[in-house]
C-alpha cells in the first residue's frame, strides 16, 4: 500500500506528465526543432520533465519552501503526517524536512552544475590545445592527466580537500580538476578527429591564429559529443558531491544539501527493525530526489547521445 | 522481353519500387524499374550518383540495405519470388546461386583470416564441395584469374596482396560455388587504371568461361562499354533507357544519354610554350622530401608553372603527387631542394611564411565534403578569407562575397547563408573555389578536384575553371590520376612515379609517341568509349603487358639503366 502510494503513484503521475508536456512543445515548435522533440521517445520526454522540475524547485527554493533554510523549531525529529505544519517532518534539529529537500537541491545542483562548467572549461580548452599543437604539450598535458586519473576519486578527492581545507570554494575546485581530466580525453579525442579535417588544413594555411582555430572551426564541431557529455559529468559529479557531503567535507552546515540529509536521517534506518517503515523509509527521501536526478539526466543524454550518432550516418 | 515461360530467363525484375527512411518521411528511390538479364548475359548500370543503381542492383539479389523498403512490384529469379522469399530460403541462394562483388575488397575482406580461408567458406556451409576440393578449386580459380603464385597466393592475408589482386581474389570467391548471378557493384573505381586494367580483363574472362549472367554496375561509360551486352541508364531512381551496348554507344536514343556520351568531349586549346627566360610563378627546384626520419617519399622533383598556365601532376596512388603540393603550401617543408614564388625562395615552412605569401598560394581540395566545415555558412566560408587578409567588413564584405558567388555561377541570394550539408557536391565544390578565390591568389593547387564527382558536375567544375584562369590570370597545378581530366586542361604535363618526375612537357608532345614506358603504360590503360578497345589493346600489348606485370617491367627497365 505504501509502496504504491509512495512511488508507483508518483512515477505514473511524472510519466502523464511527461506525456503532456512532450505534446505541448512538438505541437508548439514548427520545423526541424518540433520533428526532434516529436521523435523524442518517452524516456527522454520523462527525463526533460523530471529535469525541469528540479530546475524551477531549485530557482524558486525561497518561494516555494514553507520556511527559512535553517530555521529551527521546538519540534525535532517529527515523523511525516504528524503535524500539519511540517508536511514531511521535521530533522533532529528540528528543522523543517520539506524545506530542507528543497535549498538542499538548489545547493546540490547549483554547485554541481557550476563545477561542471568549471570542469569543461578547462578541460575542453586544455583538450583542444593539446589536439591543436601535439607535439611534446601534448605529450606533457597527457601524461599529467594519466598521473590524475590513476588515482581514486574519491579519495584523491578527500585527500585534497583535506590538505587544502574545508570549505565549498575549495570543494568545488578539486572536484573541477578532478573532473577535467575526462573531459580532456574527450576533448583530445574529439579534437583530434576534427584537426585533421582539409578545412582545419586550409584555415592554417591561411595563416589563421589558434582562437580562431579552436573557437570558430574545432568548437562548432565537437560541440554535440561535449553537450552529451556535459550532462554525463554532470551527473557524476553531482553524485561525488552527495558522496562527499554524506562523508561530512562537502556542503557544510548551516548550508542544507542531499547528501549530508541522506547521512543525517540515515539513523532512522534502524526502525527497520521495529517494524516502522515510514520511518525507516525517511532517508530514502533525499536519496531518492538524487536518483530521481540522475535517472532523468541520463535518459535525457541518452537521447542527445542518440541523436547525435543519428546525425552522423 | 516479358516472356517469364522462355527457359533461358534468369532473373525478372518488374515494376520494382523502393523507398529509403530520410529523417521521418519515406523518399523514392527507385521509382518502377524493369530489369531482364538471361542466363550468361552481362548487364551494365550506369547511372550518376544517387541514381539508385546500387540499390536496383542489390536488389537483383532480393537484398535491400537497412533503412531501405520495397513497397511494390516483383523480383523473379529463375521462378523463384524473391520478395516474398524467407530469409532462410534467401540464404541458400546468396553465395550459392547469387554472389556479390563490393567496391572495396580491401573493407570486405577479414583481415583476420587468409584468403583461402574465407574463399571456401562458401561452398563448405552450402555443401557444394568439402574444403580441400574447394582448395583446390580456389587455386585454379586463381590462376585463372592470372593472380601471381596460384598455389600460395590463397595462404596470404587481406593486406599482403595488393589491391588490383584482392578484387580478383574476391572475384575468385564469388566464384566459387558457380553462382548463376554476380552482382559486380563498381569493382574497379577505387583503383589505378593500370591496375583496373587487369581486374577487367579477369573478370571478363572468368564470366565468360563459366557462362555466368553478371549485374555490373559503374559510374564509367568506358568500362561498361568493355563488360557489358546491353546497357541500362538509370537517372533518380527511372530508367532513361535500355539497349544492346554497341546500339546504346553508337545511337544513344535519349538526350539525357547523349549528355553522358558527349561529356569526355570538353578540350580547351592548349596555350603556346612560355617564352624561354620568362620567370615562373612557381618553381620547385630539387626536392626531396619525406614523412618520418628516414623515408624519402619524393626524390629530387624539378618543374616550373608558368604564369596563367595549366600544369597537369600525373600518377598513380602512392607515386608522390599529393606530397609535392604538400611541399608547396609548406605543410611539409623539403629535406633538400626550394620552392620559389617569383623567383623569391618561400620559407619552407608555412608558419613561417608571411600572409602575403599565404595568400598568393591557394589550395582546392578533392574532398569538398571534408574541405568545409560543416558548421559554417557559406557567408563566413567565403567570406573569411576576404575579411582575413583584406580587412573588410559588414557591406563591404557581404558585397565582395556575393561578387565571389557571382564568378563562381551561384546565385548570392540563394546561397550565401546555406550550410555545406544543403548543397550538392557540385555546388560544395564550387564553394571551395570561391574561398580559394577569395583569397586573390595567382596560383592556386587543384588536387584531384574532379574525381569524387559526377562526369556531368566534373565537367562545369573544368570549365568553371577554365574560365576563372583566362579572366583573373591564375596559374593552376592539377594533381589528378585521370588522364581524360589532363586532356580537358592542361598546358603542360608532369608524370610522377614512386616520388620521381618521369617525363615532363607540353601536353601535344605528350599524348603523342613516342612515350616514356611508363607513360605509354599509363595512356594505353585509360578505357575508351569503343567495346572492342579492351580486346585490341590485349591482342596489341598481351596479357603480359598490362597492370602490375608490366609495371614490374617498367621498374626492372629503369633500374639497369640508373645501374649502368
Amino acid at each position: 500500500m505504501g509502496f504504491l502510494l509512495y512511488v508507483a503513484l508518483p512515477l505514473a503521475l511524472l510519466t502523464g506528465l511527461a506525456w503532456t508536456v512532450r505534446r505541448v512543445i512538438a505541437g508548439s515548435f514548427q520545423g526541424q526543432i518540433g520533428a526532434a522533440f516529436r521523435a523524442m521517445p518517452m524516456t527522454a520526454a520523462f527525463g526533460l520533465t523530471v529535469v525541469s522540475i528540479y530546475v524551477i524547485g531549485a530557482l524558486c527554493a525561497p518561494v516555494l519552501a514553507p520556511y527559512g533554510e535553517s530555521q529551527v523549531f521546538d519540534e525535532f525529529n517529527l515523523f511525516p503526517g504528524e503535524n500539519p505544519a511540517f508536511v514531511l517532518g521535521t530533522d533532529q534539529l528540528g528543522r523543517d524536512l520539506l524545506t530542507r529537500l528543497l535549498y538542499g537541491g538548489r545547493n546540490t545542483i547549483g554547485i554541481a552544475f557550476i563545477t561542471t562548467i568549471l570542469a569543461f572549461l578547462l578541460g575542453a580548452t586544455l583538450g583542444f590545445l593539446a589536439a591543436t599543437l601535439g607535439g611534446w604539450l601534448d605529450q606533457a598535458l597527457s601524461r599529467a592527466i594519466d598521473v590524475l586519473m590513476a588515482i581514486p576519486q574519491l579519495i584523491f578527492a578527500l585527500l585534497l580537500i583535506t590538505i587544502l581545507g574545508q570549505s565549498t570554494l575549495n570543494m568545488i575546485l578539486v572536484i573541477a580538476v578532478l573532473d577535467s581530466t575526462r573531459v580532456f580525453r574527450l576533448a583530445r579525442a574529439v579534437g583530434g578527429t576534427i584537426i585533421v579535417m582539409d578545412y582545419i588544413e586550409a584555415a592554417r594555411l591561411r595563416g589563421e591564429g589558434l582562437g580562431y582555430l579552436i573557437f570558430r572551426e574545432i568548437l562548432p564541431n565537437a560541440a554535440a559529443p561535449l553537450l552529451a557529455e556535459f550532462g554525463l559529468r554532470f551527473c557524476f559529479v553531482f553524485l561525488l558531491i552527495a558522496a562527499l557531503s554524506f562523508l561530512g567535507i562537502g556542503i557544510q552546515p548551516p548550508l542544507a544539501d542531499w547528501g549530508t540529509m541522506v547521512r543525517e536521517l540515515s539513523i532512522y534506518i534502524a526502525y527497520a527493525e521495529y517494524g516502522d517503515w515510514q520511518a525507516a523509509s525517511l532517508p530514502l527521501l533525499p536519496a531518492s530526489a538524487i536518483a530521481l536526478l540522475t535517472v532523468a539526466v541520463n535518459f535525457v543524454v541518452d537521447w542527445m547521445l542518440d541523436r547525435h550518432a543519428g546525425l552522423k550516418s | 522481353m516479358d516472356d517469364m515461360t522462355d527457359g533461358n530467363t534468369l532473373l525478372t525484375i518488374r515494376d520494382l519500387r523502393i523507398e529509403g527512411l530520410s529523417g521521418e518521411t519515406w523518399l523514392p528511390i527507385i521509382n518502377g524499374v524493369s530489369l531482364h538479364l538471361d542466363r550468361g548475359e552481362v548487364l551494365g548500370l550506369i547511372g550518376e550518383s544517387g541514381a539508385g543503381k546500387s540499390t536496383l542492383g542489390l536488389a537483383g539479389m532480393g537484398f535491400t540495405r537497412d533503412g531501405c523498403r520495397i513497397t511494390s512490384g516483383s523480383i523473379s529469379f529463375d521462378d523463384i519470388d524473391l520478395v516474398a522469399a524467407s530469409p532462410e530460403r534467401k540464404r541458400s541462394l546468396l553465395g550459392r546461386r547469387i554472389a556479390y562483388v563490393a567496391q572495396s575488397a580491401a573493407a570486405s575482406f577479414n583481415p583476420a583470416h587468409r584468403l583461402i580461408d574465407q574463399h571456401t567458406e562458401g561452398p563448405v556451409l552450402h555443401g557444394v564441395s568439402s574444403r580441400e576440393e574447394s582448395r583446390g578449386d580456389a587455386r585454379s580459380l586463381y590462376d585463372r584469374l592470372r593472380l601471381p603464385d596460384p598455389d600460395n597466393i590463397g595462404f596470404r592475408y587481406p593486406h599482403q596482396v595488393s589491391g588490383g589482386q584482392l578484387q580478383r581474389a574476391m572475384t575468385a570467391m564469388a566464384m566459387s560455388c558457380r553462382p548463376d548471378l554476380i552482382v559486380f557493384d563498381e569493382p574497379t573505381t577505387a583503383l589505378d587504371v593500370t591496375t583496373q586494367i587487369e581486374v577487367l580483363a579477369a573478370i571478363r574472362d572468368i564470366v565468360e568461361q563459366f557462362d555466368t549472367a553478371a549485374i555490373y554496375i559503374t559510374h564509367d561509360l568506358a568500362v561498361v562499354a568493355q563488360m557489358a551486352d546491353r546497357i541500362k541508364v538509370l537517372l533518380n531512381g527511372d530508367e532513361v533507357e535500355e539497349n544492346d551496348t554497341r546500339a546504346m554507344l553508337s545511337h544513344p536514343a535519349e538526350p539525357y544519354t547523349r549528355s553522358l556520351w558527349a561529356v569526355r568531349s570538353f578540350r580547351r586549346p592548349e596555350q603556346p610554350p612560355t617564352p624561354a627566360g620568362t620567370v615562373p610563378v612557381i618553381s620547385i627546384r630539387g626536392v626531396t622530401a619525406g614523412y618520418g626520419a628516414d623515408i624519402d617519399v619524393l626524390h629530387d622533383v624539378s618543374f616550373d608553372i608558368h604564369s596563367g598556365r595549366t600544369v597537369a601532376v600525373v600518377g598513380e596512388s602512392g607515386s608522390g603527387k599529393s606530397t609535392v603540393a604538400r611541399c608547396i603550401t609548406g605543410l611539409l617543408p623539403p629535406r633538400q631542394g626550394e620552392i620559389r614564388f617569383d623567383d623569391k625562395v618561400l620559407p619552407p615552412g608555412y608558419r613561417h611564411r608571411t600572409r602575403d605569401q599565404l595568400r598568393q598560394v591557394q589550395m582546392i581540395y578533392q574532398m569538398a565534403d571534408t574541405a568545409l566545415n560543416p558548421k559554417l555558412r557559406v557567408r563566413d566560408i567565403v567570406g573569411r578569407p576576404v575579411q582575413f587578409y583584406r580587412g573588410y567588413r559588414g557591406t563591404r564584405l557581404q558585397e565582395r562575397v556575393e561578387e565571389l558567388l557571382s564568378q563562381i555561377e551561384l546565385d548570392p541570394g540563394q546561397f550565401i547563408n546555406r550550410l555545406p550539408s544543403e548543397l550538392s557536391g557540385g555546388q560544395k565544390q564550387r564553394i571551395g573555389i570561391a574561398r580559394a578565390l577569395a583569397a586573390e591568389p595567382r596560383f592556386i593547387i587543384c588536387d584531384e578536384v574532379t574525381s569524387a564527382l559526377d562526369q556531368l558536375v566534373a565537367e562545369g567544375i573544368l570549365k568553371l575553371l577554365d574560365r576563372l584562369q583566362r579572366e583573373l590570370n591564375l596559374s593552376y597545378m592539377f594533381i589528378t590520376h585521370d588522364l581524360a581530366t589532363v586532356r580537358a586542361i592542361a598546358d603542360e604535363v608532369v608524370v610522377m612515379k614512386d616520388g620521381h618526375v618521369i617525363e615532363l612537357g607540353a601536353k601535344t608532345e605528350m599524348f603523342s609517341p613516342p612515350h616514356h614506358a611508363y607513360t605509354d603504360l599509363l595512356l594505353s590503360s585509360v578505357p575508351e568509349m569503343d567495346p572492342d578497345w579492351l580486346d585490341r589493346l590485349l591482342a596489341q600489348r598481351g596479357r603480359e603487358n598490362i597492370g602490375e606485370a608490366a609495371r614490374l617491367g617498367i621498374d626492372r627497365a629503369v633500374q639497369r639503366q640508373s645501374s649502368l
